[in-house]
Formats: C-alpha cells, structure tokens, sequence
C-alpha cells in the first residue's frame, strides 16, 4: 500500500492497544467472557492490520512463516504435553487436579497452560493462512 | 417484553440479510453483506447470553472470514457471479421447501425457547454450574468446561486447527507455478 | 402469540439454514457456495444458542446473588465450532483459488464444460 499518513498513524497506535487487548483477553478468560481461541485471533488481526497497512513484506519480517510454523506446532504441543505431564503423579490424561498441591491450584494452572497452547495455536494458524493466501497474489 | 422484541428484530434483520445476499451477484457486495450477517449474529449471541460465543463470532466470523473471502476475491479476479443456466431455480426452490417444511414439522414439539425446565437444562448443565466453583476454581463454567471438563474434545478441536493451516500450506503456500494451469496443457497438446 | 415467541428462533434458524442449502446447491459460483455454506454454520450456532438460552438467566460467569444462569454447554461446543469453521473455511478457499489457477474461472458450469472438453 502506498503511504498513507492517517492510515500508518492510527495503525501504529491501535496495533499495541490491540495486542495488549489479546493478552487480557488470554489472561482473564478464567473470569470473564474471552480464552485462547479468542485471544489467538485477535493477536492474529494485529499482525494482520500491520500487513495490510505497512505491506506483506515488512510483516513477514516481524513474523517470519518460519517461526510461526514452529509456534502452531509449539501449541498443540503444549496441550498435548499437559496431559502427558499429568500422567506422572499418577493422574489421568488431561486431569489438571494433580499439577499443584491443591485441587483448585492444579486445575488453575492446568486450564491456563492449556489455554495458553490454544491461543498460540489458533494465532499462528490463522496468521500462516493470512500470508498464504496474501502471498500467493505476489507477481 | 423488550427482550422479545430485540430478539425478533435481530433474527428478522439476519434471514432478511440472508435473503439479499442470496440474490446479490457482486462478490464485493456479498462478502461485506456476510460481515455485517456475522455482526448481527454475535449480537444476537449477547442477547441470548452466550458471551464468549459473541466474542468469538465477532473476532473470527466478521474479522477474519472476511479478510480471507476478500483475499480470496482479489486473487480469483471474479467481481460478478454469473448466472448459470444448468441448475434450474425450481428444483433446488423443492428441495428447500420440502426440507424446510419437514424440520418446521419437527420444531412443533420442542420446548419453547428459554424453558427452564427443558431436558436440555436438566442434566448435565446444573452439574456444571454448581461443582465448577468448587472444583476448579473458574468463575466463567465456559472456560472450565471448555479447558477442564471436556479438555480431551479441545484438543481435539485444537488438532483441527492445526490441520486446516497444514492443508492451506499445502495448497497454496508455495511459489506460483505458471506452467501449471491447464491452459498451457492445452497448447502442449 | 407464546408458541409464535416460543418457536420464533427455531424457525429462522430454519429458515438460514434452508436459505444457505439453497445457495449451495442452486448457485455456480465457488465463493458463492462457501458463503451459503457459512449461513449454513451460523444457523447451526443460532439454533444451539437458542436452545441453550434459559429465560431471565444470566451469561454463566458465576456472580454472588445470581441464581439462574443459562446453559454453558452448547456455548463449549459452538465456541470451538466457530474457531474450526473458520479453518475449514480457509481450506475451502484454498482449494478455490487453486482451481481458478487451473481452470481460470471459478463458475461451476465452465469448470464442467472444460473436463468434458478435455
């Protein structure tokens, strides 16, 4: 895109409100409405608005395909890992109850280290989509 | 009484966006008339009290569903949908009616909308919300059954993700070969 | 008038869902296809939500003094099914773009005129 003052101003004031929205949204979805699916995409958007308003290229260099492939892999391993990791004190898969010395403190950690594997995931899949079909109209 | 009358003027608002973008023929057109038919669904979401759902639609359904159709309109280079000739419009008009028809048959005998005491609320959903507090600690059931109780059903959602964005890799992810369009094999020939 | 409110979600969740089947199977164009497949989805969600709905319940965040809340279940469900509709909505564009750099159109008609030409 050619430049556009407004278009650069506003977005480069709106890209970290947005991102710090996404980790709100990531962090307190165990108290109000939000969690990792939510948060993946709207941290995905950020880098999307970036890319349309500053050009592809320059986006994929703060985001290179690369590293975003490692992260969605990164996140189902997360979730995947959780569950194996509870089945070492003796848990069954997936049973957060036995991460920490209480119930409630093992189940907080749990759904936030899985939430966290989801947001991860669901982000980087969606930004890996974006820059494909965004890549595939270059000359 | 104001909650009912939202609520038919929302759904009323969504089946008449529905229609046009049915008859619509620019692409452009259809596609920011599907934004705005997302955005009145997650609205519809919040007058229903499914929060995290409206927040979901409203991020995915109008944000990045759209973004990806109108990538999807620029690389195709397609403004207009052609009308075609082969599908006759009252055959498929039937079909639609019929089924229409039948599953209307079937919505007689449900519950009305927002009975308490439907079989849908009896079961498990009363489990969930009086032992999340005391079981793990969440205040939001959503995220607790969401990460907690169907953890296993997440994962496997997640899986599905992560499988779509392989796919789309796949299929367009590399280097555009021109060589390969079926044009070309023709001229070969 | 109560069994018109009562089932007045029900039928326009019908409703987009016929409309968006019509679209499937009446239109030739690709694009056009998946967007009916996605009025499709949504009045999946809206019939879901419809029936997790309890009236004069509140969204279920649990809150001191609050009795009645509506149903998380379906919330779970549709959630997740938002997210994964989108990912198969992006493969469903993929493969549309790739057939339009094989076929050079994207309306179902010429697609089928070409392989029989072939």
């Amino acid at each position: 895109m050619t430049h556009n003052l407004i278009l650069h101003v506003v977005s480069k004031t709106l890209i970290p409100l947005i991102i710090v929205f996404a980790l709100y949204v990531q962090f307190h979805g165990d108290f109000g409405p939000g969690g990792g699916f939510q948060a993946g995409v709207i941290m995905s958007s950020a880098i999307i608005l970036y890319a349309l308003v500053f050009g592809l290229d320059v986006a994929e260099q703060v985001m290179p395909p690369t590293i975003l492939r490692l992260l969605a892999s990164l996140g189902v391993l997360i979730y995947a890992g959780v569950g194996v990791v509870t089945l070492f004190p003796g848990g069954n898969y997936l049973d957060y109850s036995v991460l920490a010395d209480t119930q409630i403190a093992g189940q907080h950690l749990g759904i936030l280290l899985v939430e966290l594997g989801v947001g991860i995931t669901v982000f980087s899949v969606m930004l890996i989509i974006f820059f494909a079909f965004a890549g595939r109209g270059r000359p | 009484m104001i909650d009912v009358f939202i609520d038919v003027t929302l759904l009323a608002f969504l089946a008449i966006t529905a229609v046009a973008i049915v008859r619509m023929t620019n692409l452009f057109a259809i596609v920011m008339l599907f934004g705005i038919f997302s955005f009145l669904s997650a609205a519809m979401f919040v007058v229903m009290d499914a929060v995290d759902v409206a927040f979901t639609e409203a991020a995915v359904g109008a944000g990045i569903s759209t973004v990806l159709m109108l990538a999807t309109i620029a690389l195709t280079k397609d403004q207009n949908e052609k009308q075609s000739r082969s599908h006759r419009s009252w055959l498929p008009l039937a079909v639609v009616i019929v089924t229409g028809a039948a599953l209307v048959y079937g919505t007689l005998d449900i519950p009305a909308f927002g009975d308490p005491e439907a079989p849908a609320q009896m079961y498990v959903a009363p489990y969930y919300l009086e032992r999340s507090i005391a079981e793990t600690g969440v205040p939001n059931v959503v995220t607790a059954v969401l990460a907690s109780y169907r953890g296993f059903d997440t994962l496997g959602e997640v899986v599905v993700v992560f499988t779509a964005g392989i796919a789309v890799l796949l299929l367009i992810g590399g280097k555009r070969q021109k060589s390969n369009t079926r044009k070309n094999e023709k001229k070969r020939k | 008038m109560d069994f018109f409110i009562g089932h007045y979600n029900y039928w326009i969740a019908i409703f987009l869902m016929m409309v968006g089947f019509y679209t499937v199977i009446s239109r030739g164009n690709l694009v056009k296809k998946i967007i009916g497949l996605n009025i499709f989805q949504v009045s999946v969600f809206l019939l879901y939500i419809s029936v997790s709905t309890v009236k004069g319940g509140a969204a279920p965040i649990i809150t001191e003094g609050i009795e009645l809340y509506s149903n998380p279940l379906p919330h779970v469900l549709i959630l997740t099914a938002i997210v994964v509709g989108v990912a198969t909505t992006a493969l469903g564009l993929a493969l549309v773009v790739r057939i339009k750099e094989a076929y050079g159109t994207i309306e179902e008609d010429e697609i089928h005129a070409q392989d029989h030409s072939l």
